[in-house]
């Protein structure tokens, strides 16, 4: 191909050159450009290797629809592929290669594709890669995926940060050509609160292309001078770059900035992207529209161009893309075109106008009304001819190497259906224009229908008017320019056939007018299954130059109208966006905020291991020096604890402060047990179920007063629970006296735990509170001060099975009593201990915890059903009574020792009856949870057992078919650890 | 989505936590097992307006029961499930 830059006009900074690269080559370009006409000026036409057929191919548009000229853009980590370089800013030192070729771009083996295009029509995956079906993901998808890929992502981490924000206006304007300009301009005018978006770096739209004046001065500076006004109001606010891409329910538009893509690298501490969630009462969409590509014999090759794109090259970029061009069309563009090539000094050869009675007028240039292209000639070198069809049937050829061509326009609907709207066929424009919007859009310019720029004009100036006085601003206005009046007339031409070649109706994913043949034989006519049987549309570009094509060849094919036919609806994004920009800063650990427990860093100090624990961090294990393993430390802290005291923060469990007159009648309702019966300074563990039967959680409340309550959660539900009683209270039994509040940040919580506890617990509570057994029996709990003064709370309550204790001080002081209790027992050979030993010593002590509260047990699986009070209502009650809750068959907990004692167990290990066959017919239980016990010298575990209690002695199989394991298992207590309880009332 | 919180104003739809239906009653504790599998279970699933628990944890805690059209989410009214029997009384 032979494009060159023009030696004067268009928007680009001539007094600075811009050095780049593509495919290794060193080229230059200026201010102004895009890798894709700054490409054309360096005479570079081939710029890819198609989809399927790897063909050649060059730039084809100017703008966001761009099929072929995909490229890598950067290098390593930036690597982008698939980057439209028609939308690919220019700038120093840009680096880019071509997409889908080997070994080279100009001489592509795989181009071979295009002789076995029978293999690779529609569906032919479908059909052709059927057998073996072993073969499917070792040979045949590999294969397809290395011959008809596009480009590579980038495989090292995304170096960039990308951040979220949310902005509220009145009225949103989604396109800054002339009519959006109009709408801002009105809509701002009005003092309105507006937010004016255009995915390019300049305002003005078509305008920048437009060789026409409006009023007194050329378009482009008409454009800058609305810019200028528009940046001047306080209340607008102007994002380039951006590109609105998605329209969510109640006036929310998702949108993509893109701050630092014109640029080598983002500036320093500024984002790559910014999506901005946009809320607003009001929208008005100015998209434009896009043209539609003419469907030839051979109409992909190089140096084939819309011509909506060449007139942009021309006039904005100031570069011809030829030196001799053919102007085909269907419509009365056609001659704006011509008349902006042969101004820029490019002989025009004809004007190819397929209406037979076109009366266009050109000066200059021959007119062959009536006459169609058939086909191009050309190749990976360019174009050199194109063969016609004239009015009367005779062929010619015309020598060129630039064809404009023009099939119409296609209105960019996509925003108007993201929530649902339908397209509807308008016949006399040949178009789908918007139909049903969503609330609070409307839609100016060509978006609407409306093709001359006067009609743009006006109707985004109206549009913009409105919109302001809907959200109750009076004072929109907008004056329109005078213009030259331009004929917008059209008449469908949705295929030539009998040229030869392949006809592309979608570029990006080398479908032709044969493969939608292909899928009306087979029966795929309706529009959504020739979408989905040809691919067609499902390209990155999602069709933005076929789809309308396709519909209007399947009409023609069918005959049928295209209204009959349909269309697709469009669903975000209008174009790709970027994971990274989706996600935010929210990636890695910043995917959620970290929750650190009061005495986190005393423990991090202590050298502690942690563990992620839902949002928390909790401290796993404190390992010594001198311990080989996780293995070891846990076992020397449960045996310290068992033998002497430890202590473990406990504060991540859920804490809410419950009040009121009917405190306990609520708690009654919320619990499988009573609570109207617990006396003051009491805890009791409560256990509650979902109102399906199901155990939702587990804790101990304590009552405080007459009517106040300290309930606690699981560190898991704390959220869910909370959530649910206010469910209760609010929606439930809003009659009944009670508040509650969470305060689970507000305390912290330790156990201490050990025959020593009470000891270590007598340093620091304040005299005269007596702790002795007498005085303050298991399950007793007080409001009291320790350490001096500090307000705390203490309940005797063991999850270990040891004497044990809980205490809370208000959160601040958690660092500080963690410190004391260390000081203070240390002479009683205190140690911290991790929840990896708190989960052992559960384990010994056979409560359940999350393993077992896991959504699919209830109270009696628990061994709990005693619980369930048989004198009130609570949740869950009448459903745990449903037959297949209550069956007796059901698996329940039970423990379990290996037969050889020197065998480790494995939690998710299935129970299967000796002699049985392993399979899932047999399968009678599965163990939950298992740890090594240091004080028995063997593993143990918890399991749920098809009527395990009454199997107590039993001999079974734990089969572990993931890791291939099998052992004999021994069912016993799941009480491993003093089952009297004694050591807990000590 | 926005959800119209009665003593928020509106906000955005990640501040709430969805239930659904809050049409079903819960039934007399004596009501039988039949009632309450109607009441845990079966739900309408109307085209059109539906009343439903959104639960407003990013902001006042308030349990509230808004009418939204299922075919285009449009939200039809929004009140504090407290207020609701308030609300029907005067209908």
């Amino acid at each position: 191909m032979s494009g060159f830059r023009l030696p004067t006009g268009g928007l680009i900074d001539r007094s600075a050159t811009l050095r780049f690269r593509f495919d290794g080559r060193e080229l230059a370009g200026h201010p102004g450009d895009t890798l894709a006409s700054a490409l054309l000026a360096n005479g570079v036409g081939l710029t890819g290797r198609s989809f399927k057929y790897h063909r050649p191919r060059g730039i084809l548009s100017a703008g966001a629809e761009e099929p072929n000229a995909l490229v890598e853009l950067r290098r390593g980590a930036r690597r982008e592929p698939n980057s439209r370089a028609t939308m690919v800013e220019l700038f120093d030192g840009l680096e880019a290669d071509s997409q889908n070729r080997w070994p080279s771009l100009g001489f592509d083996l795989m181009a071979v594709n295009g002789l076995l295009s029978p293999v690779f029509a529609a569906g032919f995956y479908y059909k052709t890669f059927m057998w073996p079906a072993r073969f499917w993901e070792t040979v045949y998808e590999p294969l397809i995926r290395r011959a008809a890929g596009l480009g590579r992502a980038a495989a090292a981490p995304d170096p960039d940060h990308y951040e979220k924000a949310t902005i509220h206006c009145d009225v949103l304007v989604a396109g800054a050509g002339p009519a959006g300009l109009a709408a801002a301009l009105a809509a701002g005018r009005s003092g309105a609160r507006v937010i004016l978006c255009d995915e390019g770096a300049c305002l003005g739209g078509s305008l920048l292309s437009e060789r026409r004046a409006l009023g007194d001065r050329p378009a482009p500076d008409w454009a800058a001078a609305a810019e200028a006004e528009l940046a001047s109001l306080p209340d607008v606010r102007i994002l380039r770059r951006t590109t609105v891409f998605g329209v969510f329910d109640h006036g929310t538009y998702g949108a993509v900035q893109r701050v630092g893509d014109h640029l080598p690298v983002p500036e320093p501490h500024a984002p790559r992207q910014r999506l901005w969630r946009i809320v607003a009462k009001r929208c008005v969409l100015a998209a434009g529209s896009l043209e539609r590509p003419l469907v030839f014999g051979d109409n992909d090759r190089p140096g084939v161009m819309l011509a909506g794109a060449v007139r942009t090259y021309l006039n904005r970029y100031a570069v011809a893309p030829g030196r001799r061009a053919v102007v085909f069309a269907n419509n009365d563009t056609a001659g704006a075109v011509a008349a902006d090539l042969a101004a820029a000094g490019v002989a025009v050869e004809a004007i190819v106008d397929a209406r037979p009675g076109s009366t266009l007028q050109q000066a200059g240039t021959r007119l062959l009304a009536g006459a169609v292209v058939t086909r191009a000639i050309g190749g990976a070198r360019g174009l050199h001819a194109v063969e016609i069809r004239d009015a009367a049937g005779r062929p010619a050829t015309l020598p060129c190497d630039l064809l404009a061509m023009s099939g119409g326009f296609s209105p960019n609907v996509h925003l108007t259906s993201h929530l649902g709207g339908r397209p509807v066929w308008n016949p006399g424009l040949a178009a789908f224009v918007p139909g049903d919007l969503p609330l609070g859009m409307t839609v100016a310019g060509s978006v609407a229908g409306v093709f001359d720029l006067a009609g743009c004009l006006a109707g985004g100036g109206r549009a913009g008017t409105e919109a302001a006085k809907d959200c109750g601003f009076d004072g929109g206005r907008f004056e329109l320019p005078e213009t030259a009046p331009e004929a917008t007339g059209v008449s469908p031409l949705w295929r030539v056939k009998g040229g030869g070649g392949k006809r592309f109706v979608d570029f990006q994913n080398d479908v032709t007018d044969k493969d939608i043949e292909l899928a009306d034989r087979e029966g795929f006519r309706a529009v959504e299954h020739l979408k989905r049987y040809t691919t067609l549309g499902m390209a990155t570009d999602q069709g933005k130059t076929s789809n309308v094509n396709a519909i209007g060849i399947m009409a023609e094919i069918t005959r049928r109208d295209v209204e009959a036919v349909g269309t697709t609806r469009f669903r975000p994004p209008y174009t790709p966006v970027s994971l990274g920009a989706l996600a935010g800063h929210a990636r890695g650990r910043d995917f959620r905020p970290t929750r650190l427990t009061p005495s986190h860093d005393w423990a991090a100090e202590q050298g502690a291991v942690f563990v992620e624990a839902g949002a928390w961090l909790r401290a796993q294990y404190f390992p010594r020096p001198g311990e080989k393993d996780w293995l070891e430390t846990v076992s020397r802290e449960v045996r310290q604890v068992r033998s002497a005291v430890g202590f473990c923060d406990v504060s991540t469990l859920g804490k809410i402060d419950l009040q009121g007159a009917d405190a306990a009648e609520f708690l009654n309702r919320l619990y499988i047990n009573t609570w109207t019966t617990l006396p003051v300074g009491k805890a009791r563990y409560g256990l509650m179920l979902r109102e399906d039967g199901i155990v939702m959680d587990d804790g101990t409340t304590s009552r405080l007063g007459e009517d106040r309550f300290l309930v606690t959660t699981t560190t898991a539900n704390a959220a869910k629970v909370f959530q649910h009683m206010e469910f209760c209270h609010q929606c439930l039994w809003p009659e009944l006296d009670v508040q509650f509040t969470s305060v689970s940040d507000q305390w912290a919580q330790f156990s201490v735990a050990g025959p020593k506890a009470r000891a270590l617990l007598a340093r620091i509570v304040d005299a005269p509170f007596d702790i002795g057994n007498e005085a303050f029996p298991y399950l007793a709990a007080a409001e009291l001060t320790v350490c001096g003064g500090i307000a705390a709370r203490l309940f005797r309550i063991s999850f270990s099975g040891e004497l044990a204790y809980e205490v809370a001080v208000p959160a601040r002081f958690g660092d500080a009593l963690a410190r004391r209790l260390m000081q203070a027992g240390g002479d009683l050979g205190v140690t911290p201990y991790g929840t990896e030993a708190l989960g052992v010593m559960r384990i010994e002590k056979g409560h359940a915890a999350g393993n077992e509260l896991n959504g699919q047990t209830t109270a009696a699986d628990l061994g709990l059903g005693r619980m369930m009070s048989t004198k009130k209502d609570y949740i869950g009650r009448v459903l745990a009574g449903r037959p297949g809750l209550a069956d007796p068959a059901r698996p329940a907990l039970v423990g379990f020792r290996p037969v050889d004692r020197s065998r480790r167990l494995r939690a998710g290990a299935h129970f299967i009856p000796q002699g049985a066959e392993a399979t899932a017919a047999n399968d009678q239980g599965y163990m939950t949870s298992v740890a090594f016990s240091p004080g028995l010298g063997h593993w143990i575990g918890l399991g749920l057992l098809s009527r395990g209690p009454e199997r107590i002695g039993e001999t079974l199989r734990a089969c572990d078919p993931v890791r291939g394991e099998e052992l004999a298992v021994e069912v016993v207590s799941p009480v491993f650890h003093d089952p009297e309880g004694k050591r807990l009332r000590a | 989505m926005r959800i119209p919180c009665p003593h928020c104003g509106e906000r955005a739809a990640e501040e709430f936590s969805y239930l659904g239906d809050a049409t079903v009653t819960r039934p007399a504790p004596d009501a039988g097992i039949d009632a309450f599998v109607d009441y845990a279970y079966r739900r309408d699933n109307p085209a059109g307006a539906l009343a439903e628990y959104w639960y407003h944890g990013g902001g006042c805690r308030s349990w509230l029961v808004v009418t939204r059209d299922t075919r285009d989410h449009r939200i039809l009214g929004a009140v504090d499930a407290r207020a609701r029997g308030a609300v029907e009384a005067q209908r």
